[in-house]
């Protein structure tokens, strides 16, 4: 075991992976020569250069076209797009291309990637470096949604998505790149996609959800247990297809449920997840299920610490809801 | 400050389609106005192979108009034809090699069938059965077929011109000697999908035939809505890529354009930027009515440079077609459309089950659970099985 952040982690399945298979292809803005803007391709360029760790031009609708073209010949190509706020050039052919290419052809034409590309807020990046887009790649059919909040899930999941036949949008939370620090098991492993994880177990309350907001649901847990309320933390992983049966089973036990996630209320993941809990749990719960979440604002830049679904808005809900 | 005039007068801003414009200068020709051959450009294709290829556009146009009558019957839901593109689009298809795979946009089945899909495959297509490559999941004239190297329609514009450059950018990166040819129409270079495919393979240098049909129209709107620039193949030079013109209803100059770009590609000398110069003779599709927005006289002058008359007479003045032949290849063709389409329409939907395939290697939960749904519901029974 070796202790790693998230960003060693992650260039870690890419050092890996790249090894194995020669299919794989990295490509994107700055991954090359410098590493990528987060330096998560660091090294790469110099190990299997310039063919395998490609520096593109400026097009996120590029990269991810041609990807789709890399992959219909049959390579395995890793796009990185620099930010997730930045994908929206490539939305056409990740949404109607990439997601569509193996159900329009009948199955003639897998077309699998995976596109790494850093989510979320924090960083004091303003509305164009911050948001969380996850919703809309889920509403679209064909696609997988992975989102890590920690170094040794990060690996494991990138190394699973890369096997995996269907195409992964791959978030990584860029507000714990480097402070979700951990041991980090060397070689060869996989996370599997689908499978959620219970990081704190607890009998009042549950509270699902992915990326860095598992910090902040930690630290709201720990605050309620002090006045006597024990939540359990079902981190997603793998936002899509979601693991609906942790989800449902920690309801089960608890009755109670929170929902945090950064991106918007209106139509995010947060109400999707509360619906399944309806229809599934619903003669399980004690109290109305909760959403902890960004607002129906774009992403703000000075008041972004408001804007987040930080601890001390995760906390009353927990409570109050723990008390209904 | 220099002020610099970009209006060419009102020549150019013209909304009529001038046929004129195939015969300018710069743009490559064999077929001369008598039939004959200019043989600094020929081809040299072989007797045998431009019988072949004559048959190939005919029956491109007799299944075209049987496409458009099954859709005016409400046999098919929709259909979009190649009137007039029959030359550009079979003789691109012809000029690849058999390692070559082909990007198609919506209107080129007829360098599918040419390819070798079969044609009961297209049919069953345009009737979206289960018979269909693509499962019936697509509108007609959205066909798929990896065994023949055809690439999967879709209908947004310009998409698969980027990933045609990257599927070549591919083979380049294995060291394999595979050249993609990408189609679309003038309206594509309007794309977003146009500048990035460009730009991409100039930069890498991929072993791409980017082939333009400038048939005039985009749906309603002209040739010169789309670009201010005098035609599409100088575009080219801004992004690196070598451009060429050539008619695009003279078979041979087809042939010859891209069969250089092919060889450009597979030496390693990069893409090229094709424009063939064409007319849309139809509407753009059938859900279309062209007299709303085109002067029937531009039709009527393009129709005297329709690509198969002027291919026919070309065999006629060679001494390899009369009459006869032609009545014999129209029996045959017909023979052949109405048994491939008897055998298709038979066909019965794709099963109800079979909306839930694909979607990812494996149907997730929740897809198993909507398909369990569907299928204990009324329409369980009696659709498809």
């Amino acid at each position: 075991m070796a202790q790693m952040n998230m960003v060693q982690a992650i260039n870690d399945a890419l050092r890996l992976e790249m090894k194995r298979d020669d299919r794989v292809v990295v490509l994107g803005e700055d991954v090359g020569k410098v590493g990528g803007v987060f330096r998560v391709t660091a090294g790469l360029y110099d190990e299997f250069g310039d063919e395998r760790v490609i520096d593109t031009p400026l097009s996120e609708g590029g990269i991810i076209g041609t990807a789709i073209g890399m992959a219909l010949y049959g390579l395995v190509p890793v796009p990185e797009i620099q930010f997730a706020d930045f994908i929206f050039p490539a939305y056409d052919q990740i949404v109607s291309e990439l997601a569509k290419y193996r159900y329009r052809s009948g199955g003639e034409y897998p077309c699998k990637m995976v596109i790494r590309t850093p989510v979320g807020g924090g960083i004091r990046g303003g509305h164009y470096h911050s948001q969380s887009p996850e919703a809309q790649f889920i509403h679209v059919a064909g696609l997988k949604v992975v989102c890590p909040s920690n170094a040794a899930d990060a690996k494991g999941l990138l190394l699973a998505a890369i096997r995996d036949p269907d195409p992964v949008l791959f978030f990584e939370p860029k507000r714990v790149y480097r402070a979700a620090k951990g041991e980090v098991p060397e070689g060869d492993y996989t996370v599997p996609l689908g499978q959620a994880k219970v990081v704190r177990p607890g009998a009042d309350v549950t509270i699902v959800t992915w990326g860095a907001m598992v910090y902040e649901a930690l630290d709201a847990a720990n605050k309620a247990s002090a006045e006597g309320v024990e939540c359990e933390i079902v981190d997603l992983r793998t936002l899509w297809p979601l693991d609906i049966d942790s989800v449902v089973a920690s309801v089960k036990k608890t009755g109670r449920l929170v929902v945090v996630h950064e991106a918007p209320r209106s139509c995010g993941l947060g109400g999707e997840i509360v619906s399944l809990v309806n229809e599934k749990a619903f003669l399980h719960l004690e109290a109305p299920p909760v959403r902890v979440t960004g607002f129906d604002t774009p992403f703000p830049y000075t008041l972004e610490m408001e804007y987040l679904p930080l601890a001390h808005r995760i906390l009353p809900a927990v409570l109050a809801t723990a008390k209904y | 400050m220099t002020t610099v005039s970009t209006d060419r007068g009102p020549h150019h801003r013209s909304a009529e389609r001038r046929p004129e414009d195939a015969l300018a200068a710069d743009v490559l020709r064999v077929m001369r106005p008598d039939g004959s051959l200019d043989p600094a450009a020929d081809p040299h294709l072989s007797d045998a192979e431009v019988l072949a290829l004559y048959r190939a556009m005919v029956r491109t146009r007799v299944v075209d108009e049987r496409a458009v009558a099954l859709q005016r019957q409400g046999r098919i839901g929709f259909h979009i034809g190649s009137l007039g593109e029959e030359a550009t689009i079979v003789g691109s298809a012809f000029a690849l090699r058999p390692q070559d795979w082909l990007f198609p946009c919506y209107r080129e089945f007829g360098a599918a069938l040419l390819r070798g899909l079969p044609l009961e495959r297209y049919f069953d297509n345009l009737f979206g059965n289960a018979g269909d490559l693509a499962k019936g999941r697509q509108m007609p004239d959205h066909w798929c077929d990896r065994e023949h190297k055809l690439g999967s329609v879709s209908s947004p514009i310009g998409t698969q011109i980027t990933q045609a450059v990257g599927f070549a950018w591919a083979a380049r990166l294995r060291r394999d000697d595979v050249v993609a040819l990408v189609y679309f129409g003038d309206g594509a270079t309007s794309s977003s999908d146009f500048h990035n495919g460009l730009n991409f393979a100039g930069v890498y240098r991929t072993p791409t035939v980017l082939l333009c049909r400038n048939n005039g129209w985009a749906i309603s709107v002209p040739t010169e809505r789309q670009t201010a620039s005098e035609g599409f193949a100088s575009k080219g030079a801004a992004y690196g890529v070598h451009g060429v013109r050539c008619d695009g209803n003279d078979l041979f100059a087809v042939v010859r354009a891209c069969r250089d770009a092919i060889a450009r590609a597979s030496r390693g000398d990069g893409p090229t930027l094709v424009e063939a110069l064409t007319y849309r003779l139809s509407g753009h599709s059938t859900s279309d009515d062209p007299k709303a927005y085109r002067p029937e006289g531009e039709v009527a002058r393009w129709s005297e440079l329709d690509p198969i008359e002027r291919l026919r007479a070309h065999l006629v003045a060679r001494g390899q077609w009369g009459a006869p032949a032609e009545a014999a290849l129209h029996a045959e063709l017909a023979e052949e459309v109405r048994a491939s389409l008897a055998a298709a329409e038979k066909k019965p939907a794709p099963a109800l089950a079979s909306m839930f395939e694909d979607v990812y290697a494996e149907p997730p939960w929740h897809l198993r659970e909507q398909r369990e749904a569907l299928l204990a519901g009324p329409r369980a029974k009696g659709h498809g099985g």
